[in-house]
């Protein structure tokens, strides 16, 4: 059974038709990468997974159990509790980190856990303060997050994340807000997870990145699945010419 | 120097009501312009168009007229509302009829606090709105809830932002609170005023000063400590 069914989203902001017609599933471990050019819907379809947005039509379904029918007039008018648990089987990792400033490291990572009360306070503190070895901050744990780096804040942003164990993780651009030499310990630490055995969804723009570690890829264009495949299969023998044209153009950007 | 003695005593004692009316207002004020600012951010139109009036109409006129207004306001309704009780007997007209009015002091103290709440709400408004969005979404993400947000993620933030435009009111608060001497209320500046008719004595006026300065300048040095402790964290 796949652990992510998504069938038939649609969204529009006013006239406009940001998703036309999304589907996809994911397998229990696999990581996905989405690509695409600005503009085609990356972002929306993250936010409408992780209920940020309402999808206006298409179904999300996580283990088996329909989590949102945008054709069911009650899935849009979910009370806010049912939507807190709901949202809860997805994570996500913003491009801009979105730390809280005002708390350490542990306390951002703790934070969540302890006002949802997952487990007693001691053992919240233990998952904490592994996943923050896991990023590799162990000797940050004390910091605010104005004395960490992009790459180390986003690291505890992806711990954050992980500390409510969602069943699937989502990455917007988790590394287009940093400098070129911060992003590879980023990488490194989204690359690890895939060993760990996280199912993960990710929208990137670093084509090397996305081929090296996805199990299939999405080219987005223009609100609809343009391609889908194997890393292979994308990179390798691109079929539409607008994946041919954004192949050529993001190569060329490197 | 027994004068001075006298005079010093006398400011003293006017100056306890200076400072009552400004730390009650502060007490009342506070809270009560955070829900005036919820009020002018509610999605729910009547509510924020009906407080954006209200505070339009606070901020836009003069604090001494809104004095005048709540102390002799009742009294003015309750001759009114003599002369309808002619033609009906409604029970809240009857009301009115009958009621006093404020006394002095909770009169300028209501008038105080719904002035400062309105200057409060619109820098509490301001400071929550500039709260990036993000912060919002990361909450929700994490699966909080509405108040767990503002309370435990937005709050501080909001308070670190509006420290310089709180203590900027509030040190007005402390000289507009000579006010209330409008309405015959005892505070610093009436007792002063009280030397030059009965002793001929300018001086106590000047006098004055001091004790505000003094206050103004403890005021200052409490929030820039609180600056300070929030000065840990950017953003
Ligand atoms: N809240 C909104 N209201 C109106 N339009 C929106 C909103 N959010 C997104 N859009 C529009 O939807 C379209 C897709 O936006 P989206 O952010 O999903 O693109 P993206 O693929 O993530 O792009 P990028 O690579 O630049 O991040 C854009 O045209 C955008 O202007
Ligand atoms: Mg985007």
């Amino acid at each position: 059974m796949s652990v992510l069914e998504v069938s038939n989203i649609k969204k529009s902001f006013g006239k406009v038709e940001v998703l036309r017609d999304i589907s996809f599933s994911l397998e229990k471990g696999e990581v996905l990468s989405i690509i695409g050019s600005s503009g085609s819907g990356k972002t929306t379809l993250l936010r409408c997974l992780n209920f940020l947005e309402y999808a206006d039509e298409g179904t999300i379904t996580v283990n088996g159990k329909l989590l949102y029918d945008g054709s069911d007039k009650k899935s849009k008018r979910m009370k806010e509790a049912e939507i807190r648990t709901k949202r809860l089987h997805f994570g996500i990792v913003f491009q801009n980190f979105n730390l809280f400033p005002q708390y350490n490291v542990l306390k951002n990572i703790m934070l969540a856990p302890t006002l949802l009360k997952h487990g007693d306070e001691k053992a919240i503190e233990e998952n904490a303060k592994k996943l923050i070895e896991r990023v590799g901050l162990a000797d940050k744990i004390n910091n605010y997050p104005c004395e960490l780096s992009g790459g180390q804040q986003q690291r505890v942003a992806i711990a954050r994340a992980l500390a409510l164990n969602p069943d699937i993780l989502c990455f917007d651009e988790p590394t287009s807000a940093l400098d070129p030499e911060l992003t590879g310990e980023v990488l490194k630490v989204i690359r690890s997870l895939k060993t760990g055995d996280s199912t993960m969804i990710v929208v990137t723009h670093e084509m090397g990145f996305a081929r090296e570690v996805s199990d299939k890829i999405i080219f987005m264009a223009d609100g609809v699945i343009e391609e889908f495949g194997t890393p292979e299969e994308i990179f390798g023998n691109p079929k539409s010419e607008k994946m041919k044209a954004f192949l050529s153009r993001s190569l060329e950007n490197i | 120097m027994e004068t001075f003695l006298n005079v010093t005593l006398d400011l003293l004692n006017g100056f306890g009501t200076t400072v009552k009316l400004f730390g009650l207002t502060l007490l009342f004020a506070l809270p009560l312009g955070l829900i005036f600012s919820f009020c002018s951010m509610s999605k729910f139109k009547p509510v924020s168009a009906l407080m954006k009036v209200f505070i339009w109409i606070i901020r836009g006129t003069p604090l001494m007229l809104q004095l005048i207004v709540v102390f002799y306001g009742p009294g003015l309704a309750g001759a009114w509302a003599e002369d309808l009780l002619a033609v009906t007997d409604n029970a809240l007209i009857q009301w009115i009829a009958t009621w006093n009015g404020l006394d002095r002091f909770p009169a300028v103290l209501v008038a105080f606090v719904i002035n400062y709440a309105c200057y409060f709400s619109e820098i509490y408004r301001g400071g929550i709105e500039s709260i990036p969005k993000g912060q919002y979404e990361a909450g929700q993400v994490l699966g909080m809830t509405k108040t767990q947000i503002f309370f435990k993620i937005v709050l501080l933030q909001v308070i670190k932002r509006i420290i310089p435009p709180m203590s900027n009111e509030i040190i007005t608060l402390v000289k507009d609170t000579s006010l209330a001497r409008i309405i015959a209320v005892y505070e610093i500046i009436w007792s002063a005023q009280v030397y030059i008719k009965s002793a001929g004595l300018i001086w106590p006026l000047f006098y004055t000063a001091a004790f505000y300065l003094i206050f103004n300048g403890v005021l200052t040095v409490l929030f820039r400590k609180i600056e300070k402790k929030l000065d840990y964290f950017k953003g």
